[in-house]
């Protein structure tokens, strides 16, 4: 068999057989029991409850705990402005890179705050090692806040009636330091004996051997390419993030960074199934899961196998493939299947340049990030999901007339009323920023880097890219103005913090009313036929919302090359 | 609420002594170990030195063409062309390209010409290219430099890396690598 093919084989399979038991160790620690890092981790997290003063063994109700998420997420803005903004005279900063303007500063901050990175600069130029160390720290404490928040809802669902979730900054703190952290150590070693940098010298100039000289820029890198891929973050040390010869050096660690991307997503699915003891609800939630992301992933394999229509007819050999903006070492099918893996979760990272994509392989990578649950970021792609679920019991329910329930709790008016604003909120961000962008031309016109259908892409998948936050663009957008910075700003900080508020909500109230044990015409949620719905409802939803304009974008740009 | 900044605040130093103290070096320690110490892995030749993955531009005829890039090789920045498949004057690019490798290399027809060489890498650093791109231009080098085209061809063999153990991946040639052994059998 092609050993192309092999490869991206091996990678998902070898992902979904280590997410299992990843999955049943990240629900013993959330449930507190035993695990093989006790000994190393128990004083460290003492430490860190005994100077900032928190007993992680005080019970909150949902809404103590989004109060103590969105304080803390507060106080990571506040003080990435301040670093951002000055860092041009601060330490460890041998390239002299200059401190961010205002708006890039604000747009950064917030992309990394909300586990989006978004990247309106180039890491070699636009910032210090100090910077890049702070915003390795936002990679980390972003995703771990977006994993505590899906605790919550599984802490919901294992008490029969309660008000008593847990400790945010318990969870926040365990997913950091049990979970990303052992994860993104393993990665780093992998990828510093690959050839991945870690030095915290500046550029070296060397002179080739043709004659001409170059500057080749170094930096921690090993440290921060990790916790990119294992929090689902995405931002890249170097401008082209893993398309980089250094971030990225080889088929071998391509194969890591991919299974270091995939495996907390699909293993927070197992977990909330051993969580909440329901494993089969695990079952159906990953096959769907699933069953959408090959639906995806296999055409973009095959499209970016096949080439460029318009660059065969130009008579030379296209065997290899799409090449423009992929890498040799990691070749085209690689690259198709990555450029899935990172828009379905919600990591951005990229192996190859998107925009460079084949017209309905961009389609495919923009209707993953539309679409933002299958796998979906580490947290927040199951609170997506969730929603979907919710709204598949309320249709079920209306079809079979009765009162629609979700593992022995009543879903009613105001539990659906949460569900639809979040189910819309995500199209309303995308369409109405796409519709501003292009019906402002003064400000968008210029920053395209293609006309046409494709350039309409580039804004839309911007949009898209904000609202889902992904943080992978069309990256010939010129994107660092004043117009993208401010507007995809705004989209972030919707984008992220009301689809975490709207599920957790909803379970927080679920998990307030009365239980109801399971009878004959309970419909059954760990099924084939309930994982249908659920996948029908996906279908129908993205289908109503983004059919209209991914008509003007991608599909039209494929029927003019073909 | 006044509880909940304050503590928010503590947590947060604690951790980035944590995250962006400990965590670092500690990578860094066992980067120690890594080819190089963890500063890139460097190939030396004839007294210079070069990273050999971060690839160069070979425009010159003697030496095997490195694939076109969007930031000239010039590694203190990375970058691909971001030009959309349909754009009618990156086809024209494409266009050109293919013009000019016939122009210099006569007696090879276009249909030999790979993908690769006439597209621009993602990072524009591409340290690498296909065997049929090393192939297609020893006819070329073979008449400049005066060598037999069997041991260019034998040399392009010497150089294949193979996909990973021998199963996952695509085949490639590392063009630095090449490159420099062109000039040692051609001294």
């Amino acid at each position: 068999m092609n050993t192309e093919i092999l490869g991206i084989i091996v990678m998902f399979t070898l992902s979904i057989l280590l997410a299992i038991p990843f999955g049943k160790y990240i629900a013993k620690v959330y449930g507190g029991e035993k695990t093989l890092l006790d000994p190393v981790l128990n004083p460290i997290e003492k430490i860190f409850y005994k100077i900032s003063g928190i007993n992680p063994q005080t019970e909150m109700n949902w809404k103590q705990q989004m109060i103590a998420l969105l304080t803390i997420n507060m106080v990571w803005f506040l003080l990435g402005m301040l670093i951002l903004m000055t860092q041009g005279s601060l330490p460890l900063n041998p390239d002299k890179n200059p401190g961010m303007s205002a708006d890039l500063a604000f747009n950064t901050v917030i992309s990394f705050v909300v586990n989006c990175n978004l990247q309106h600069y180039s890491g070699e130029t636009g910032l210090s090692y100090l910077g890049q160390f702070w915003l390795m720290f936002l990679q980390f404490v972003s995703a771990g806040t977006g994993m505590a928040a899906a605790v919550v809802v599984f802490r919901a669902f294992r008490d029969k009636s309660t008000t008593s979730l847990g400790n945010f900054y318990n969870y926040f703190v365990k997913s950091c330091t049990r979970i990303l952290l052992p994860v993104s150590f393993v990665l780093a070693f992998i990828l510093s004996f690959e050839g991945t940098p870690m030095t915290f010298e500046g550029k070296d100039s060397i002179t080739t051997l043709q004659g001409d000289t170059v500057e080749v820029s170094r930096g921690p890198a090993a440290a921060f390419v990790p916790i990119k891929h294992v929090g689902t973050n995405g931002g890249g040390f170097f401008g082209v993030n893993s398309a980089h010869p250094f971030e990225n050096p080889s088929y071998l660690s391509n194969m890591a960074e991919m299974i270091g991307q995939l495996i907390i997503p699909m293993a927070m699915v197992f977990a909330f199934g051993y969580f909440i003891r329901r494993r089969k609800l695990s079952w159906m939630i990953f096959g769907v899961m699933t069953a959408g992301f090959l639906m995806l992933a296999i055409p973009n394999i095959n499209m970016e196998m096949n080439g460029n229509p318009a660059i065969a007819a130009m008579g030379i050999d296209d065997s290899l493939g799409a090449m423009e903006g992929k890498e040799i070492r990691l070749g085209a099918p690689a690259s198709g299947f990555w450029s899935i893996v990172t828009t379905v979760i919600s990591t951005g990272s990229v192996n190859s340049m998107h925009d460079s994509s084949m017209a309905l392989s961009g389609m495919n990578e923009l209707l993953a990030m539309m679409i933002n649950s299958f796998y979906g970021g580490v947290g927040v792609g199951i609170l997506n999901f969730f929603i979907f679920i919710i709204l598949a019991v309320f249709i079920s329910g209306l079809m079979v007339g009765r009162t629609p329930e979700f593992l022995g709790k009543k879903v009613e008016t105001r539990e659906m009323k949460i569900a639809m604003i979040i189910a819309l909120l995500h199209p309303f961000l995308i369409l109405v920023g796409t519709a501003l962008a292009a019906a402002l031309p003064q400000y968008t016109m210029a920053t395209l880097n293609n006309p046409g259908f494709h350039g309409l892409s580039e804004m839309l998948y911007e949009y898209t890219s904000a609202s889902a936050n992904n943080g992978s663009g069309f990256e010939g957008l010129g994107d660092n103005t004043l117009w993208w910075n401010i507007s995809t700003g705004f989209v972030l900080i919707l984008s992220r913090f009301l689809p975490i508020i709207g599920p957790v909500a909803i379970a927080g109230l679920l998990a307030e009313k009365k239980f109801i044990p399971e009878g004959d015409g309970t419909l059954k949620t760990d099924t084939a036929t309930f994982g249908l719905m659920v996948f029908a409802v996906i279908a129908i939803v993205a289908a109503l919302a983004f059919f209209p304009v991914l008509a003007l974008g991608p599909i039209a740009e494929y029927f003019s090359l073909y | 609420m006044k509880k909940h900044i304050l503590s928010a605040i503590k947590l947060t130093v604690v951790m980035i002594l944590f995250f962006t103290v400990i965590y670092p070096l500690a990578v860094w320690g066992v980067a120690q170990f890594a080819p190089n110490s963890g500063k890139g892995e460097i190939i030396e030749h004839n007294g210079k030195k070069y990273y050999s993955n971060i690839g160069q531009a070979f425009t010159d005829d003697k030496y095997f063409w490195s694939r076109p890039s969007a930031v000239d090789y010039n590694a203190s920045g990375s970058g691909g062309s971001n030009k959309g498949p349909s754009n009618e004057k990156y086809l024209a690019e494409v266009q050109a390209l293919i013009d000019t490798f016939l122009v210099h290399n006569p007696g090879i027809d276009k249909s030999e010409i790979p993908v690769d060489l006439v597209t621009a890498s993602g990072s524009g650093l591409d340290p690498d290219f296909s065997v049929q791109a090393a192939k297609v231009q020893v006819k070329r080098i073979a008449r400049i430099r005066n060598i037999d085209e069997a041991k260019l061809n034998q040399l392009i063999e010497e150089h294949t890396e193979k996909p990973l153990l021998g199963i996952f991946g695509p085949e490639k040639v590392n063009v630095l690598k090449l490159n420099i052994a062109l000039d040692e059998i051609s001294k």
